[in-house]
């Protein structure tokens, strides 16, 4: 089987343009989330599009095409072009929503007796994220949107694993993206009783009373080994096993248990051919709702056994919110960059653990991660959906 | 409605297609759609544009043959 490798990684999230603010104001513990919610604040559209390509895509899709371009950057396809021919080179991009703010807007439209426009349809659509990043760079493999929720960037980055694995395609641009902040969103969640009527995203702790909503997108070039090595390309970590189940349990609670999750970790790390006691860091789901955090905590204890209390387990959502259907994605390019710099940064604003949550959630500061002398740092990334989806990534540092 | 005149069509469309991110200095009479990157989408688009503004329905048998923004307000003229 091939190995896959990472070399490059973009994002657009609350913290900032760019994978390295993410990682790097994460790091020192700054928060991007404003009254509650966690816009994209710096973002601006016409700093990236024309008034023409503006117009052609939703919000999700312009994030995800803005993560995209500075993953390609990095990779050094800007100067040396696809590595590859375009028929083995694709993009898979998963969101939650897709354009909901534009199928919305041309709702009501229609309501007050106006058009419902041509454009509709192609900026609304789940899979836009994926197709537009297709044409901008010209990849004629497989392209195509995965949708599981809270899950699907994950999905679409173990889906994209595959999918080099099995030579269908050398190299893929993966990731997620979501833009669905927006009235009708904050209202459905809330039915739920999912979002913090507080506004704060306090992963385990004890006061945590749901997730706070953001919105971004992750996207990562993955490259088979040989493709990647063959030009010389810088590489950044690789991505080394996926586990993807199901609960089959309820639309939306968790297993109490967390038995499917935990599930997920374990073909994960078999995937990758890592003993549990060989990672050394988890990116955590880590919503800020009572029971993710929890059955998460159940499923990480059961998939990790003792080793779970020994290694730091942080969530990204204490510094951005809970990006949805790209929270995977940006995860796992926060976790590269991690890996790389052996830092587990902070879940900010823990300061009392709630009942039975006893692991080391680094609260407070990041602290320097510990990595046996004579391998890479490693690390797991988990992603859980409304739908009981369970998708994890294993991750190794260059 | 508006009343249709060569004119009026003409300063409907150039701002229309203008709004679709056509660069203003280059749409002329003359120029040709693929220059201006206008495409199947834009025209479908104008299309909704035109029967607001006019009560003239575009389909896309009719647009299929217009290369020119000028041949674009020559089928909405000719359909008045």
């Amino acid at each position: 089987m091939r190995d896959v490798v990472i070399t490059g990684v973009g994002a657009v999230t609350p913290l900032g343009v760019g994978a390295r603010a993410l990682h790097e104001r994460w790091t020192a513990g700054e928060c991007g989330i404003v009254d509650g919610e966690a816009p994209c604040a710096e973002y601006e559209a016409t700093d990236h599009f024309s008034r023409k390509e503006s117009r052609r895509s939703d919000r999700f899709t312009q994030l995800a095409l803005v993560a995209a371009a500075e993953a390609v950057a990095e990779a050094g396809w800007l100067e040396d072009g696809l590595p590859v021919a375009p028929d083995r080179a694709g993009s898979i991009i998963g969101t939650g929503i897709g354009g909901v703010s534009t199928l919305l807007g041309n709702y009501k439209s229609l309501l007050e007796g106006g058009q419902v426009g041509p454009l509709a349809v192609p900026l609304m659509m789940g899979n836009a994220g994926a197709a537009a990043v297709a044409m901008k760079y010209d990849l004629e493999g497989p392209a195509f949107g995965v949708m599981s929720a809270c899950a699907a960037g994950t999905n679409a980055i173990g889906v994209a694993l595959r999918a080099i694995q099995h030579g269908e395609a050398d190299v893929l641009l993966a990731g997620g993206s979501e833009a669905a902040l927006h009235p009708l969103t904050r209202a459905a969640f809330g039915a739920l009783e999912a979002l913090s009527e507080l506004g704060i995203s306090r992963p385990f702790d004890a006061r945590r009373d749901g997730f706070v909503m953001g919105e971004g997108a992750g996207v990562l070039v993955l490259e088979a080994g040989d493709v990647a090595r063959a030009r010389g390309a810088r590489i950044l970590g690789t991505l080394s096993g996926y586990g993807s189940t199901c609960d089959a349990h309820h639309l939306t609670a968790p297993r109490e248990d967390g038995r499917r999750a935990a599930a997920a970790i374990t073909i994960a790390l078999a995937d990758a051919g890592f003993d549990p006691t060989a990672i050394d860091y988890v990116n955590a789901h880590g919503t800020s709702t009572p029971l993710n955090d929890a059955a998460e905590t159940a499923a990480l204890k059961s998939a990790l056994g003792q080793h779970a209390y020994e290694i730091p387990v942080s969530s990204t959502k204490s510094a951005i919110g809970h990006l949805l259907g790209a929270a995977g994605a940006v995860e796992a390019v926060a976790t590269v960059l991690a890996l790389r710099d052996r830092v587990a940064p902070p879940t900010i604003g823990l300061e009392e653990p709630g009942a039975g949550l006893d692991l080391d959630y680094v609260p407070g500061q990041a602290r320097a991660m510990s990595v046996p002398d004579g391998r890479s740092a490693r690390a797991i990334s988990t992603s859980f959906g409304f739908g009981g989806h369970n998708a994890v990534l294993c991750l190794e540092a260059a | 409605m508006s009343t249709i005149t060569n004119e009026a069509v003409e300063k409907t469309v150039i701002e229309a297609l203008i709004s679709f991110g056509a660069e203003p200095d280059e749409v002329t009479p003359e120029t040709e759609l693929t220059t201006l990157d206008i495409d199947s989408l834009d025209l479908a688009e104008l299309s909704q544009i035109v029967d607001d503004e006019y009560g003239v329905t575009m389909k896309s048998s009719d647009v299929s043959k217009i290369k020119t923004v000028g041949d674009i307000v020559a089928v909405i003229v000719a359909k008045a």
